[in-house]
């Protein structure tokens, strides 16, 4: 683990294992526990392989009876939990804690209703985010946010990160399609918001619980909204002799009005390594490529494919394909989607980034990458959800040679300095987790980190679900309730006037 | 009673600072456009938001639009339509409705009271398009949330925390939302004389193809006539908007003509008189009656909600229609009294959602919850929640629940 800190495992944990792991068997009956080194190898790490941590034992509960009691027992006993869906996050959210419970919610895996007249699907979260399509393809509908890890990742899981996915520009996040949930508190309460109608009655409690990366509930229930599928999808595919002008032809079809349903480009780097792997028959020549889906009735793309050729012909595009049939039009994908694997073949390892930017920023942005790959010595490949300004540097290395890693990480680390410096924020889609916890505060100051730790002390207030992710310093939370103004002290005596 | 008038963060800071330390309680206001909205309060000075304006940051091309809290909805409008541009969630006025002057209302109190219109459907509410904030928690400290870009999952998002907080929390000072390109035409099909059940069939079926329709609103018979200056005339309408493109539009609207040619008949609305038919549905109009009649706002499964109202008007006399597919119900109470107890068990019998008392006297909202009452767990995570934001209860208290 190159020079993370993780907090301290607690000593009386730790001495009570067999006792935790004998309580945990009597509320979790059958095979849910797992307690075999050899056994809890498979839970050890995430998406994130870098860093890997067995934990102090696996549960595996079925009801939510069973969530609420093993969340109340660690409550009362101050033991640490760490919850897991399928384990696919980028930035280490589900990494296990030497001293915490792992809390894995793969045996929640039943679509529990599907009500088409109101367009909703009610799901336990261990169900994969494709899985919610699979439920209601038959009738014509899906789910929209589509992240690149649909296949395994749970819908629980992406209501823990929000995530996103090549279509959240036109479709949104999962903040926005995520209509209620059904969640337990580190308390053990149990606790609804929303439902199968629209908004909140209170705070806005399902908004902040999307994406706070299991530190605030335990989701054991999803109410999502599906929608029908669009008639026709077709896309073009668009080489650039610059970034820049790339660039310049996205703000160009927004600045039309357009909103494609997908909108990704891809850097010279990842053009070639991708057309080495999938042979998607993508130009060589060209250092920026983009592929432009517009979907919707077959006039409406017919009609916006004819806007889109000509913004791309003013900004100089070299070459502009349209795709003629289904097979062509994910042939175009093709490359696009196995950019990662690609990627990895020209690469012993990659580190994959996940910055947002202005998307003016664009080329500012892409000249100081190669600056910082000369200095750090080390490969970079973009792609980029070019519609959001989603960058996704793929930062090339060989954990083999000693000191590649830490390098890896300082270089991305500074890709995200620069995105924060240009307007932009650290994470995207990919989540904060342990992966950019320490870098936290080149995006926020203090009392900013002091407001968000605020509603994590309403949530669990003794830091005991999912320590050690999203905030790289943790306050005590009576500490962080104390009022530092007292009558007497403010600085104004009399009532200000403005 | 003193009334503070901030013209910048700094004073907000120092305004609240001091309320804190005195612990002497503040309503919070921008044009005063929703006052009439929540528990009457009483608190002892009043901060106005109203001279803290002016757009900050609009970049069209990168549809992102920041601006000071108490800057005028009109002004922030006017500007994205000059560039073919709108906030795609189509906040409505509650101006007509309160009996209050229309085209009132600040950018800070849209999120306060998380607004929305006919296009929450398809679109979302200012919840789904807040990209980030400025503010000053109750406690007196300036935060900021957020960010200026659409794909942030960047720390907690206390910016949708503050939607339909109704400044509660925190004291907005800057809001930064993410804006669209406006629909380049606009036309909508009206299926006459449906009751509420066939009506909420069509519109389900309308919802369930791929016509992309955007908003779905039935006006049931007379109530029809109280809207865009009776160019409906008094037929039940069930109304179906679709935008986008004009080759697109003629052929989604063709499509649901097909799709709902056994329905009943079908009209077609286009142009201004389409945007007059949404801007009234949007605004409430036709419970814009000059008068205290409750009026209730509930949001429910749109499968649902015509059955509740059908059991409700089996009890007590009420006027109702319908937005988002039915699933928000908007409900005059004709024999005055709000009967808050009835409506929400009757919501709750029906699958759940929530009812606000957004019309009422002074005395019956002060009697009444105007917010649906949450579960006791949830009620109490609120509550934890309000005070570490505003430990010592300064920023509008008891607006929303009774403290």
């Amino acid at each position: 683990m190159s020079g993370l800190a993780m907090p301290k495992p607690d000593d009386a944990t730790m001495r009570r294992r067999a006792e935790i792991v004998a309580d945990m068997r009597i509320i979790v009956p059958g095979e849910g526990v797992v307690d075999a080194t050899n056994e809890m190898r498979a839970f050890e790490s995430d998406g994130l392989t870098a860093y890997r941590q067995l934990p102090l034992v696996v549960v595996l509960p079925e009801t939510v009876a069973q969530v609420s009691r093993v969340l109340k027992y660690c409550n009362d006993r101050n033991i640490r939990v760490v919850p897991r869906g399928s384990g696919t996050s980028l930035s280490g959210g589900a990494l296990p804690l030497e001293d915490a419970v792992l809390l894995v919610m793969s045996r929640f895996n039943r679509v529990l209703a599907i009500d088409y007249p109101d367009r909703v699907v009610v799901a336990q979260p261990g169900v994969t985010n494709l899985g919610i399509t699979t439920a209601v393809e038959q009738e014509g509908f899906y789910y929209a946010p589509d992240p690149s890890s649909q296949i395994a990742c749970s819908i629980g899981g992406n209501v823990a990160e929000n995530s996103g996915g090549v279509h959240c520009l036109k479709y949104g996040l999962t903040a926005n399609n995520v209509l209620g949930i059904e969640m337990v508190l580190m308390n053990g309460e149990v606790v609804r918001l929303g439902g199968n109608h629209l908004d909140s009655e209170g705070y806005d409690l399902l908004g902040v619980m999307t994406g706070s990366e299991g530190l605030l509930g335990v989701v054991t229930e999803v109410t999502v909204r599906i929608l029908k599928k669009p008639e026709t999808a077709r896309a073009l595919l668009i080489g650039f002799p610059t970034s820049e002008q790339g660039g310049q032809c996205v703000a160009d079809i927004i600045g039309a009005g357009i909103i494609p349903g997908g909108m990704e480009m891809m850097d010279r780097p990842a053009i070639h390594a991708a057309e080495d792997f999938v042979h998607a028959g993508y130009p060589l020549d060209v250092e920026a490529l983009l592929i432009v889906e517009l979907d919707g009735p077959g006039v409406e793309v017919d009609h916006l494919i004819g806007l889109v050729e000509a913004i791309a012909y003013r900004n100089g595009s070299t070459t502009c394909r349209i795709s003629q049939s289904e097979q062509e039009r994910l042939s175009f994908w093709a490359g696009r989607k196995a950019a990662f694997p690609a990627v990895g073949r020209i690469s012993p390892d990659y580190y994959c980034m996940d910055g947002t930017i202005p998307r003016k920023e664009l080329p500012r942005v892409l000249a100081g990458m190669r600056e910082l790959s000369e200095k750090y010595g080390l490969g970079v490949a973009n792609v980029f959800h070019a519609g959001d300004g989603n960058l996704h540097p793929l930062i090339l290395y060989d954990a083999n040679v000693p000191g590649e890693l830490d390098k890896a990480e300082s270089f991305g680390a500074d890709i995200l300095r620069l995105c924060v410096k240009v307007g932009g924020v650290l994470t995207g889609e990919h989540g904060v987790g342990v992966e950019k916890r320490d870098l936290m505060p080149e995006m926020f100051n203090q009392i900013d980190l002091d407001q968000q730790m605020r509603v994590k002390c309403a949530f669990d207030p003794n830091h005991l679900l999912n320590p050690g992710k999203v905030f790289p310093q943790l306050r005590r939370c009576a500490e962080l309730g104390r009022m530092h103004v007292h009558r007497g002290q403010v600085a104004f005596p009399d009532v200000p006037r403005f | 009673m003193t009334t503070f008038t901030p013209t910048t963060p700094s004073e907000v800071l120092s305004t609240v600072q001091w309320a804190t330390a005195e612990e002497s309680p503040l309503e919070t206001v921008g044009h005063g456009s929703k006052r009439g909205i929540g528990r009457p309060q009483q608190s002892e000075h009043t901060l106005d938001l109203s001279k803290l304006t002016g757009v900050t940051l609009y970049e069209p091309a990168e549809l992102v639009l920041s601006a000071k809290a108490g800057t005028p909805l009109s002004e922030i409008e006017k500007l994205l339509a000059e560039n073919g541009q709108q906030l795609a969630f189509e906040p409505m006025d509650y101006g007509p409705l309160l009996g209050g002057t229309p085209g009132r209302g600040t950018i800070g109190g849209v999120l306060a009271a998380n607004l929305s219109g006919p296009r929450r459907l398809k679109a979302g509410a200012a919840r789904d398009h807040i990209l980030g904030i400025n503010a000053v928690a109750g406690r007196g400290e300036a935060f900021k949330s957020g960010g200026r870009v659409v794909k942030n999952v960047t720390g907690y998002d206390l910016s949708k925390l503050m939607a339909n907080s109704w400044g509660t929390l925190a004291v907005f000072t800057d809001v930064t939302f993410k804006v669209l390109p406006a629909a380049e035409t606009e036309v909508t099909l009206a299926v006459r004389g449906l009751l509420d059940d066939a009506a909420a069939a069509a519109m389900a079926l309308a919802l369930g193809s791929s016509a992309e329709v955007s908003s779905a609103a039935h006006l049931p018979e007379r109530i029809a006539a109280r809207v865009a200056g009776r160019a409906l005339g008094a037929d039940a309408a069930t109304l179906l908007r679709v935008e986008g493109f004009g080759p697109s539009v003629a052929y989604r609207i063709a499509a649901l003509k097909t799709l709902l040619k056994n329905a009943g008949p079908l009209q077609e609305i286009s142009g201004e008189a389409s945007h007059a038919l949404w801007r009234d549905i949007r605004d409430c109009a036709p419970f814009a009656d000059g008068s205290e009649k409750p009026v209730w706002r509930v949001s429910m499964a749109p499968s649902q909600a015509h059955q509740m109202v059908l059991t409700l008007r089996m009890q007590i006399g009420v006027s109702a229609f319908y937005d988002w597919q039915g699933g928000l119900v908007w409900l005059r109470m004709e024999e005055g009294d709000p009967e808050a107890g009835l409506l929400r068990g009757l919501i709750r019998k029906h699958g759940g959602g929530h009812a606000t008392l957004v019309r009422a006297a002074p005395a019956y909202r002060a009697a009444v919850p105007v917010f649906e009452p949450q579960a006791p767990h949830l009620a109490a995570l609120s509550a934890r929640l309000k005070a570490e934001f505003d430990p010592k209860a300064i920023l509008n208290p008891g607006r929303i629940a009774q403290s």
